[in-house]
Formats: C-alpha cells, structure tokens, sequence
C-alpha cells in the first residue's frame, strides 16, 4: 500500500505504476495501464461513469504533527507520515507531484513527495502559515501569513518568496478567482474579505463580512464568492463584480444554540447548484441549495468539522472532524454520511489528487 | 471608503474648474475619521503573593494600545483611526476630575476603578454624551441594584467568576466545598458569589473559615518557614471535603494554601484553580496570534486586566466599522443594540445583556500554568444563551437602567 495511488488509472503517463489492491468489480485493472497512449483516451472516458474510484486523500492532524493519507477506494488509511509542528493548511501541487502542508508553529511550509510519502523539501512561506492557495499554472503561492498581517507571494517553481501584501488584521481564508485575476483574503480580526489585485498586489476592494471570516470560496464560474464566519455564524454571498454582499445565508439546528453554530470549510459543486458548509462545534454539515442560498439539510458529521475536499469525481465529500478525530465521508448524491475513517490525532485540512 | 467615494464626487465636481482650490479640497475629505478613546486606570501596583504574579506597570493599558493597533489595521481600509489617551489616577485623586479632563477629548472612556469610584465618575458624565468601559470591577451590585446607563461592563461579575468555577468542581464531581474566605470586604464579596454559585450548581459548603489579615508584609526573606506551619494547622480538623475554595482578592493567604493543606486536596478559587477572564496561558481559539502580537508590543504575555481592555477597544472598533461612522451616539447605539456581537479569542461570540451592560463571555479556569477548562460547562443549558448560566439572569436581575 505504500505505493502512491492518487495518480493511478487515470494518469496521463502510462508509464506511471498503478495502484494495486482495488476491489473487485470495480473497472481498470492493473493491465489498462500499460497498454498504448491511443487507449487513453478510452481508458480516461471510463472515469466517468465509472461506480467509484481510486483517489488518496492527505488530512492533516493539527495536534499530532502527522498527516494521515486515506485510499477513497478502501477508506482505510494507508499511510501516516511525521511532519513539523501544527500542520493546518495542505494543497497538492498542480501537478500532483507534492503534497503541501502549512506547519504554522515551524514557520514553514513543508513539501511531500506524494509518491515517497515523506518531506523533501520546504517552502519560505513567512511566520505561521495557516491557509495558502496556487494560481491554476501551479506557479504562484499565496500564503497567509497570521502573526504579521501580511499575505506572502511564492514563485512555485524557483520556491523562493517574491512579494507580499499588507492586509487586515489575521489573514487566514485564501481563494483565488477562477480567472485568476483576484485573490481573496479573509481577515479574522478586521472581519473583511479583501480583494487582491494580482498582477499589481494591491488591495482594490475590502468587503466587510461578520465576525472572524475563516474561508473564501467561488463557484466555478466566479459568478458569486461565499466567506464564511465562524464567529458570527453565517456565509455571506458577494458578488465579486460588484465587491458587495448581496445576501448571507444563516443556520438553524433545532436544539442547539446559535453561538455553536461556527461555519468555517465550504464546499461547491462544479455546477454551482450545491454548497456544503462544515459548522465547526454544531457537528453538522449544512447542505445549501447554490441558488436560492437556502439550507435543504444538515447532516451529522463528528465534533469541530473544520474542512472538506470532494473526490475529483464529486461522488464523495470528506470533511474533517477535529475533535473527534476522524474523517467523515459523505455521498454527495444521496446526501448521506456513509462512513468515519479514523486519522491522527485534532485533523483540519484535507487535500485529494486530482486525475 | 467613505472618503473615497467622497473624494470622487469632489474631484468630478470641480474638475477643470479651479484645480488648486479641487486639490486642496480632495486632500481634506481624505482625512481620515479621528476616534479618541480615553483610559482611566489606577496609577498604583497591588501587592501580590507570588512575585509572578506582580502586575506590569502597564497592566491594561497595554492591552487596550494593541486592540488601538489592531483597530488602526482595520481602519486603514475604512479611514479611521483609533488613538487612546492614558490618564492613571492616582490613590488619594479624585477620578471624576480626571473624568472631566477626557470627557472634552472622547465619546468612550475605559475604567479600571473600584467600584465607588466608578459610580462617582459615572454620575458624574451623566448625560454628556459618554460611555464608559468597566474593565476592572467587578462587583455585581453595578450590575444590579448600582446599575448605570452610561456604563458598559467588559470585566465579568464576581458571580460569573463563581459560577464559571463551580460549574467544573460540580462536573468533576467535587461537590463538598471547604470554604476559606479573607478578613477584607472584596474578599467576602468573592464568598457571598461562591455560596451562591454553589447553591445554584448543587455543591455543599461543608465548613467556612475566615482567615484574618493581621497586616504584615506579602513577602519576607524567610517566610516559607512560617507559612509551611501556619497553613497545615489552619486547614486541620475539617469535615470530610473534596476542594478547599478560598476567597482572598485582597491576596493575604490563598496562595499559601497549595500543597500545604492538612489533607491532601486540590485548591481553588484566588489560588490554584482560578475563574478568569484571560490569562497568559490561553491559546486556543486563534489566541496565539493574540498572545504573539501582545509579546511584541508589551515584551511579556497577556493577563485579564489587558484582555479586558483590549476588548472594550476592540468593541468600540467594530461599532465603527460596522457603523462606518466615528460619532458617538451612532457607535454607543450599535453597541447597546441587538446586532451587536464581537469575537474574543475565547471560542463563541460575545454580546451585551441588554438588562443591564454586561458583556456575555466563557470564564476560563487556568491554574497559573495552563487552561484547565473554560465554562459553560456541557450540560448547563439555558433557554436563551448557555452564557446566561454564569452570573445574575434576566429574571433575577435588579437592575433598572438609568
């Protein structure tokens, strides 16, 4: 099992090895992969109708310094790697190659080999990097560095640092716009959401949103931002054309008290019709309806549900529970948990390759 | 952004017209919102058991010049901008005076006062336009029966104090209380709040005690020696009990107590397990960078009396950029008005009873060296808010604002 696998049957490059062990009955064995490029693109088409598939996810466990790597095939996981001192914020490398990990007490960002499973490198991210995010290219890093009130610029390919950015007070949510020309920032203290200029890093828009502003999603088509607030318990909807928010989605769970209810992950689907918000201490992960902003259902997840990553394919959605330390996983069609994996010890971030 | 937009409508307006006169005129509504805050703390240093104990010289105030930094961060993106004017007051002046010199400079003054003075300064501003932000009292009767309209109370009650503790002694199931109170006023005032929480909570005073404060120094060279007889023999021959809590704010006995009791059982109270508002230990929540930023600008960690400060200025900051507004009244409303809340480091949002001013918040419990738990304990529900299980509730309340 110590075999990468996230690249597996749907690798470009034939001449990756495959990941072994998959169940039975499920499609593309291990022969597919040798086979010659003209059969890829077959073999690709298969992915999508596929019943389920192969992918690795990396969660990082805040309080045991370890991140967790979980096969979505199994749903075991497979692999713990030791890595430096509160590890939160993890992101593979555009080309799948690395895994990595903000480990915000060291000062650092560390990189993953994905395929040894162990760190071969770090990252100048500046102090205590929490969240982080990469421009589509996989060339630029945005880190938020907490401690100083600044948002560190990285040439991803030279790993050196290129510029920063002031902004508010506790930068933490990073997002970039799909187009790549506005990076968000949340900052907790100051409560804005700030827009960030990339060719010019300079600060065109600040949007005030409620209290500690903890994560900044787009929908795919960037035709809408959502920031959550774990502090004051909603997500505000802005329109990033005009830099307002235009409506705040609220929760409810009946029997628990609003001041539990502390929004942080967000999820959209590609399509843009379904939000997923993790509800931190509520234990329940609130299913939003992408157009009218409205919650259809909550579902219940472990305690402090920190962040969620969809399998590329978006069948599954894994979200991380910090107390409780497990991952639970969710069936995005029937909206429905269906299994709790174990991981290491207060897990935050979760991360999973893309094809 | 206000100002830009200002700016704008200036710039269009008088564009090719009179350009001087335009320039000058774009430069002044670019100024940005000047919002003062005043500081009204005690110019002396109580004397403490433990020598770490020993507050800063700039206990507080330090507290309340980061929240003015971290304000200014945020206010550069608003244009405004937070300065704090400090006046200590001395023990033997009057404090309403010195009231009198900031109330011509700010709309909001921070008060670390006992509880006399407090009410004095209180009346005193009566209807000038000016709040005031208790962060060192804290005695319930300016909650209650002393109430005013024009005072906004950061620091948490003694009965919050209390029932904070109580809530994990009785989780923990140490229920049966030996009860040590000192021979001062604020000391029994410290009790009364722990009877009452015990009452409340469901634990058993098995046995009071008072120990009487002779007078005499907090510190001498070889004073471990008496204290080491002294604390045995005045905790012997009590009833069957699980925790000794013992009431000295006045910081004459309690901290000799650890260690040192006939039987072998766990302090709390004004030493070893303590209600707390903050304390320099505290990290969770984000608190870390709190702490950080702290270290930076005040070189040690951060303790109650800053974190009360700093949240009264971080509360008038949030009215101004919720409001976007630097007056007074309009912040002073958002305040005392049912949007309001603010975050805190301590893992839920804050808000204001509106019975009576009292900033809701968890009571940490720290025992010099780490946070133990924080309260509301699971299970003590409320109908409203399961901070309303710490202190005096709405229904109890003899407060009448005026």
């Amino acid at each position: 099992m110590e075999s990468f696998r996230y690249r597996s049957a749907f690798s470009p490059r034939p001449e990756e090895p495959a990941g072994g062990g998959r169940l039975e009955g499920r499609p593309r064995p291990r022969k597919y992969l040798s086979v010659a490029a003209s059969l890829l693109a077959a073999a690709l088409s298969l992915t999508t109708i596929s019943p389920a598939s192969a992918y690795v996810a990396f969660v990082s466990n805040e309080k045991g310094n370890t991140v967790s790597v979980i096969d979505t095939d199994t749903w075991t996981v497979t692999k713990t790697i030791k890595v430096g001192q509160r590890p939160r914020g993890i992101a593979f490398t555009r080309d799948g190659k690395f895994v990595m990990v903000a480990v915000g007490d060291d000062d650092t960002i560390q990189l993953i080999d994905a395929k040894k499973m162990e760190i071969v490198d770090t990252l100048p991210s500046g102090p205590d990097p929490e969240l982080f995010t990469q421009d589509a290219q996989g060339k630029t890093l945005y880190v938020a560095n907490e401690n100083d009130n600044t948002v560190t610029v990285l040439d991803l390919e030279k790993r050196v640092r290129i510029g920063d950015v002031q902004v508010g007070v506790e930068p933490e949510g990073m997002m970039l716009s799909p187009d790549g020309k506005i990076l968000i920032c949340t900052s907790e203290t100051t409560n804005m959401a700030h827009f960030i200029d990339t060719a010019t890093r300079k600060i065109v828009a600040n949007v005030l949103v409620d209290a500690r502003p903890r994560y900044a999603e787009f929908k795919t088509d960037g035709s809408e931002l959502w920031v959550s607030a774990e502090i004051g318990g909603t997500v505000s909807i802005i329109d990033p054309a005009k830099r307002e928010v235009t409506g705040k989605i609220k929760f409810a769970v009946p029997g628990l008290r609003s001041e539990a209810i502390q929004p942080v992950g967000i999820a959209l689907t590609k399509d843009g019709k379904t939000g997923f918000v993790a509800l931190g201490p509520a234990t329940r992960v609130a299913i939003v309806d992408g157009t009218t902003h409205e919650v259809k259902k909550y579902l219940l997840v472990g305690q402090r549900v920190w962040h969620m990553e969809f399998t590329p394919d978006e069948k599954y959605l894994l979200v991380t529970n910090g107390v409780s330390n497990d991952v639970s996983v969710i069936d995005v069609a029937a909206q429905k948990v269906i299994k709790t994996i174990q991981v290491g010890e207060l897990p935050w971030g979760i991360t999973i390759a893309q094809p | 952004m206000g100002g830009h937009v200002v700016l704008g409508v200036l710039t269009r307006s008088l564009i090719g017209a009179i350009g001087l006169i335009a320039a000058a005129n774009a430069a002044r509504a670019a100024d940005p919102v000047d919002i003062a805050i005043g500081y009204l703390g005690r110019a002396s240093v109580p004397q403490t058991l433990s020598p770490l104990d020993q507050p800063a010289a700039d206990d507080g105030v330090a507290g309340a010049n980061l929240a003015i930094e971290d304000n200014n961060t945020t206010g550069k993106f608003l244009n405004q901008r937070f300065t704090l004017i400090d006046r200590g007051v001395k023990d033997d002046e009057d404090a309403a005076q010195a009231a009198n010199e900031l109330a011509g400079k700010t709309g909001f003054i921070l008060a670390d006062l006992p509880a006399d003075a407090l009410l004095k300064v209180a009346d005193g501003l009566r209807g000038r336009g000016i709040t005031l932000l208790n962060i060192g009292a804290t005695d319930d009767r300016l909650r209650e029966q002393d109430c005013r309209a024009n005072v906004i109370h950061v620091a948490p009650t003694r009965s919050m104090l209390a029932d904070g503790l109580a809530q994990y002694l009785v989780w923990k199931q140490w229920k049966r209380w030996l009860l040590v109170t000192g021979s001062h006023d604020n000391d029994k005032l410290f009790a009364d709040a722990l009877r009452r929480a015990a009452t409340r909570f469901g634990a058993k005073i098995v046995e009071e005690r008072t120990f009487e404060d002779t007078g005499g120094a907090r510190r001498t060279d070889s004073g471990v020696t008496l204290i080491q007889r002294q604390m045995p023999v005045f905790t012997q021959k009590a009833p069957a009990y699980d925790v000794l809590v013992a009431a000295d704010e006045s910081e004459v006995f309690a901290d000799y107590l650890p260690y040192r009791t006939w039987d072998p059982r766990p302090v709390a109270g004004s030493a070893g397990l303590r209600p707390t508002s903050w304390d320099p230990a505290q990290d969770q929540w984000g608190a870390t960078q709190l702490q950080n930023r702290f270290m930076k600008l005040a070189s040690r960690r951060m303790d109650a009396l800053d974190m009360q400060a700093w949240m009264a200025v971080r509360m008038v900051g949030e009215a101004a950029s919720r409001t976007n507004s630097g007056d007074a009244k309009t912040l002073t409303d958002y305040l005392k008005g049912p949007n309001f809340t603010i975050a805190a480091f301590k893992g839920t949002r804050l808000s204001l009873r509106d019975w009576n001013l009292q900033l809701r918040q968890p009571i940490l419990l720290a025992d010099g060296r780490m946070i133990v738990s924080v309260s509301p304990q699971e299970g003590f529900l409320h109908q409203v808010s399961e901070l309303d299980t710490l202190g005096v509730d709405r229904p109890e309340t003899k407060c009448k604002l005026q």
